[in-house]
């Protein structure tokens, strides 16, 4: 199966994008060989602004920009985009509703040798709990490129979570169902639902395959919005099946796992385990020795649905 | 009457709504609208094209308060611009009003931009200058700074930009009132030589002794016109709570409301000032 990362599809769907439309407007902070917004200046670099290391001016230089008109794509790492410039994000972009599309790479512990500086395992807590954000995280290459369409085609802000890593395709190439806000639902099974976005949705669909052998059909859901969450599909799932397991690069809090807590503590109540990083930082290492160590294998996700199921 | 005569009768007014707008709030922000008023008011009268009919349109010249606290000051501008009604003013920071206590773009009509976390105006201010630049546009951004706000990082970050992009289309004013909540500028945290850090980013500079004088703030807007392939900032020397005795240069009246007797007093002396 082809592996691509999910920041390589952002680059070249931007690239396509920024010839159809000359009121794209891209920034970087010195990143656009690592985030690919390269790609986009390659074809059309009058459309491409280098910021400098200054993210939290270029947030806010995009919020002019978007006040202008422009459609603006702002990439950095998920670290310094949501993280340093959390506040330029929340006041200038969100507060006033403007059309800007945080793209964030390098998001979660699979930056890998870097190590914990530059892991951000909050970005979906901080970008989740600001008002008019729109919180998307693709699984492959494929959905990153209909996410970038959706959010391109969105009139407002939005936060995009993308890795460094190659991914396996999860789906085929021009046949993703994507919604803004509607999970998918990649295999029907019973009782046990595997909840996952991003890279997690790679180790759901493995995690089931090795649950079938004991006799579990788990369900498999990639929930590539985490706001606004798909509330009527959780509720649903939670009619037939009675574990809800939630899969994400991400800390156990504030991110997908809460996202889909709090529709299941309000609405539906139902037995839910949350895989994720267990409110600890990361460290130096391959992503798959980081993948193990922080407990994000297909086999942690088995671990935890034969541990919970009844 | 003559230009200067009149938008001196504005300046009046201005500044009398200020002190109304902050004692009906009980709170708010007189002393750097006070010190203001000028400014505000040579650019909303003699440079930008701002008008009922443009008023929703970003095809026009635009203004960012970055020092959003000053809110009072600008409000008032807009209400002798007749963009808002007079009483409109007194509902400013009340419940289900327009006039929040920082600029709200989306709350108000005419408001370019959504400020008050310092640093953040002018780096919007660049990116709108910018967009002009990109799509050709003939539009001027205006933008005003406080002398405290300059300690904010990210006003350099911008002032980088600004001048790496060569945007001659963008004019900003440092309001330089020499205080800020917790004293003199220079003691809490000292910002200065302010003209000097400007320029060495790549500013063109025009250092204003009288920001208080309109017709030297239209001379400086003016200039500012002439310089291509840069940003200019004016340096505009200006009085914290200019116009009102009790709180001209003193910092105790950087973010408080006056009483009801402190409100009379201040009106009095505003209207004799308009003698």
């Amino acid at each position: 199966m082809a592996k691509t990362a999910t920041r390589e599809a952002y680059g070249k769907t931007l690239a396509a994008l920024v010839e159809q439309d000359d009121h794209i407007i891209v920034l970087d902070a010195d990143l656009s060989g690592s985030t690919k917004t390269s790609l986009a200046r390659n074809v059309r670099p009058e459309q491409h602004f280098n910021m400098g290391i200054a993210e939290g001016n270029m947030m806010a230089v995009a919020a002019g920009l978007a006040a202008s008109g422009n459609v603006v794509f702002a990439s950095s790492f998920a670290m310094f985009a949501a993280g340093r410039a959390f506040e330029q994000i929340r006041n200038s972009i969100a507060y006033p509703r403007l059309n800007v599309k945080v793209c964030a790479t390098h998001a979660g512990i699979t930056v890998g040798e870097d190590g914990a500086s530059h892991q951000s395992v909050e970005d979906l807590a901080l970008m989740r709990a600001v008002p008019n954000m729109l919180v998307v995280c693709p699984a492959d290459a494929s959905e990153t490129d209909a996410a970038i369409r959706a959010v391109y085609a969105y009139d407002g802000p939005c936060y995009v979570r993308l890795g460094r890593s190659a991914v396996e395709d999860v789906y085929t190439e021009g046949t993703v169902p994507f919604t803004l806000g509607k999970g998918n639902v990649l295999h029907k099974g019973s009782k046990v639902a595997l909840i996952a976005c991003g890279i997690m949705v790679e180790s759901a669909l493995k995690a089931r395959e090795e649950l079938l052998k004991d006799g579990i059909d788990a369900t498999v859901v990639d929930m590539h919005t985490i706001k606004p969450i798909d509330k009527e599909l959780l509720i649903e799932l939670t009619k037939t099946h009675d574990l809800i397991v939630t899969c994400e690069e991400h800390s156990i809090i504030g991110g997908l796992g809460s996202a889909v807590a709090e529709v299941l503590a309000q609405y539906a109540p139902c037995r839910q385990v949350m895989v994720g990083i267990q409110d600890v930082f990361g460290e130096s290492g391959t992503p798959a020795a980081l993948l193990e160590k922080y407990g994000l294998t297909p086999a942690d996700i088995v671990k935890a649905v034969k541990e919970h199921v009844k | 009457m003559n230009q200067v005569q009149d938008l001196q009768k504005h300046a009046v007014n201005v500044r009398k709504n200020i002190v109304k707008m902050v004692t009906a709030a009980k709170s708010g922000h007189p002393g750097g609208s006070l010190s203001s008023v000028e400014i505000l008011l040579a650019i909303y009268f003699t440079q930008m094209n701002i008008s009922e009919e443009n008023i929703h349109s970003c095809e026009r010249d635009r203004f960012v308060l970055s020092k959003g606290h000053c809110t009072p000051c600008l409000y008032s501008v807009l209400a002798e611009k007749g963009f808002l009604k007079e009483e409109e003013l007194l509902t400013f920071r009340q419940i289900n009003s327009r006039l929040q206590g920082h600029p709200s773009m989306r709350k108000l009509e005419g408001l370019d931009m959504s400020t008050g976390s310092l640093g953040q105006g002018i780096s919007t201010a660049v990116g709108m200058a910018l967009s002009n630049k990109i799509h050709k546009k003939p539009y001027r951004i205006y933008t005003l700074l406080g002398d405290g706000e300059c300690e904010e990082g990210q006003v350099w970050e911008a002032a980088m930009a600004a001048a790496h992009y060569h945007l001659d289309n963008l004019l900003a004013f440092v309001d330089f009132n020499g205080l800020q909540i917790d004293g003199d500028v220079t003691k809490v945290m000292n910002p200065t030589p302010i003209d000097k850090k400007f320029e060495a980013f790549g500013w063109n500079v025009i250092m204003l002794k009288d920001g208080n004088d309109i017709e030297a703030v239209i001379r400086a807007c003016e200039e500012a016109k002439k310089c291509e392939g840069k940003p200019t900032v004016i340096v505009a020397k200006t009085v914290k709570g200019k116009g009102v005795s009790f709180m001209e240069n003193n910092a105790g009246w950087h973010g408080n409301a006056p009483s009801e007797e402190q409100c009379a007093q201040a009106l009095e002396e505003l209207d004799g000032g308009a003698k």
